[in-house]
């Protein structure tokens, strides 16, 4: 029943030799090996850690158990989102007990998760950080988006990990040898067929959200194999889709042929296939925009987290024209912003309006006034979560639709592919 | 008397809460243990304290961290009780049982036995790390 072989490394881990801390990381790992039917550990380069945002008192009772046992993070690990904006604290909402409760123990867990020896990195998109891992390479990373590109995008090899884990593996260094991890694990399962979408609206920002919580509708839990993306498709475009078709359907790999590494080259007649065409898109759009009204609160994008060349594109919307009336929200990680305020990209974002979120986002904390009901985002992920955990209605635009919106005070939107 | 698989050991017993549809608890349940997704069809059972029969858990990872956090709090259900096994709800089992010293049994009943189980009576549950059972 137990398969599980561990190395004489691994045991001295698990009995106590570097210290209680590693042994508790150890058992957790053991345990989810063992879950898994995992024959064995596997060596990790580097953790994405999740278990920094805060969810209760658990959350700090599990770091601070770590750190007074003295364990420490043995390989390279960045740290995903927290509750609060460190840059910008006064950002986030301490209205009520449970936001005050959040905002302090939010920010105490954030310090322990440093003090474990997590880089500060605060962002869900560590791919856009220098440093990221190469094709074969094993690495144990949390949160859904950056799973999903870490194995599509980059080859590198992770399977779902979450809460606990995350930091366990960082500690010891190892994740167990199942799921993703494995060849036999990553081959495509169903086909997607995305010719029929033609050429010019693949280039399009707003397909890949769409087409992403399409695709994690349709085939939740498969391994998805993309036909037809151009092969120039932007690592912001991959970003869009799989993080829409991890939220909408636990997508944790995907292969576009002729882009991803580990696409298939051979013939894919043997899989179940699928066609996409613009009216499934359109029925995808209407289906995440829970607001049909027309009226608009505020606009937010960035998730997950804005690359450079995201802030980059929408200063240049904003630079010329009209002030935006709504309240514009842009959330990207502390580096990211301290690039932009070098080349004066961060100036034209905030002079045009613009709220700069770090170290967080706008769907996991209190940022925005709970007096808004509607929302306008192009972020197939935050049109997914927003409703529920924020209790408003979404509309779902291009990155123009929302600058246009903003610049109108309510809903602009153009016909899908036209 | 039913044979179980352990995905974590313990024993304890309960009224029976049985779900038609996969819960998460991240965003599916509240601090009090009742079900709070809209588009459940079990929204607004209580989950505290009795035995939770469901196929597996549902979505997000945080759902160990919800789960843990509710054992601590005495909110969570007594036992757990699966079709297929759920990683999330072991591990969120395990970490409260390692930082609070509390037992949350969570085992795996394969289908067709698995619907043989009542839903109108109080179960117990007894799992170790080699074996399980479930009596009523």
């Amino acid at each position: 029943m137990d398969n599980l072989r561990l190395t004489a490394e691994e045991e001295r881990l698990l009995g106590g030799q570097d210290g209680d801390g590693v042994a508790l990381a150890m058992r957790v790992i053991v345990s989810l090996a063992r879950l898994g039917g995992a024959p064995r550990l596997v060596e990790i380069t580097s953790a994405h850690v999740d278990s920094c945002l805060y969810h209760g008192q658990v959350s700090l009772d599990f770091a601070h158990t770590l750190a007074g046992l003295g364990a420490k993070v043995r390989v390279p690990t960045t740290l995903n989102v927290g509750s609060m904006d460190l840059l910008h604290p006064g950002l986030v909402r301490t209205t009520t007990d449970a936001e005050r409760e959040i905002a302090v123990r939010g920010r105490e867990l954030m310090a322990a998760y440093v003090d474990l020896g997590c880089t500060p990195t605060w962002t869900c998109a560590p791919y856009q950080l220098p440093g990221r891992p190469g094709v074969g390479e094993h690495v144990a990373w949390a949160e859904s988006n950056a799973v999903v590109f870490a194995n599509s995008v980059l080859g590198a090899r992770t399977d779902r990990y979450g809460d606990f884990v995350d930091i366990c593996a960082a500690i010891t260094g190892r994740a167990p040898y199942s799921g993703l991890q494995t060849t036999e694990a990553r081959r495509g399962t169903v086909v997607v067929d995305c010719r029929r979408l033609g050429e010019r609206f693949l280039r399009s920002e707003l397909a890949y959200p769409l087409l992403g919580h399409h695709v994690g509708s349709l085939a939740g839990g498969q391994i998805p194999v993309l036909v037809g993306i151009p092969g120039d498709v932007s690592e912001d475009n991959l970003k869009a889709f799989g993080a829409a078709a991890a939220s909408a359907g636990g997508v944790a790999l995907f292969h576009a042929v002729g882009v991803t590494p580990e696409a298939p080259t051979g013939s894919l007649d043997h899989l179940p296939r699928y066609d996409v065409d613009l009216e499934t898109l359109r029925a995808t759009r209407r289906r995440l925009s829970t607001s049909a009204s027309g009226e608009l609160d505020a606009v937010s994008v960035g998730t997950p987290h804005a690359s450079y060349a995201e802030c980059e594109r929408l200063a240049g919307l904003l630079r010329d024209g009209p002030p935006v009336r709504l309240a514009f929200y842009l959330s990207t990680g502390r580096a990211t912003r301290a690039r932009a305020e070098e080349t004066g990209v961060l100036r034209t974002l905030e002079s045009a309006g613009v709220t700069v979120v770090v170290d967080t986002c706008t769907y996991v904390t209190s940022i925005l006034s709970p007096a808004w009901t509607n929302v306008m985002t192009n972020s197939g992920k935050w049109a997914h979560y927003a409703p529920g955990n924020l209790n408003v209605d979404v509309v779902l635009g291009s990155l123009e639709e929302c600058v246009a919106s903003a610049r109108e005070g309510r809903v602009v939107l153009h016909e899908l592919g036209a | 008397m039913i044979h179980a698989r352990t995905l974590h050991p313990g024993t304890a017993s309960g009224e029976t809460v049985r779900l038609t549809a996969p819960l998460s608890f991240w965003g599916g349940t509240d601090e009090h243990g009742r079900i709070v997704d809209a588009h459940h069809p079990q929204c607004g059972a209580i989950l505290a304290g009795r035995v939770l029969v469901m196929e597996s858990g549902r979505g997000s990872s945080s759902a160990s961290s919800v789960l843990a956090e509710q054992i601590r709090t005495h909110t969570a259900p007594a036992a757990i009780i699966l079709a297929r096994p759920d990683t999330i709800i072991a591990l969120g089992a395990l970490v409260a049982h390692e930082l609070y010293g509390l037992a949350t049994p969570v085992v795996v009943v394969d289908h067709p036995t698995y619907d043989e189980l009542p839903s109108d009576r109080r179960l117990r549950v007894e799992a170790t790390a080699l074996d399980a059972s479930i009596s009523w």
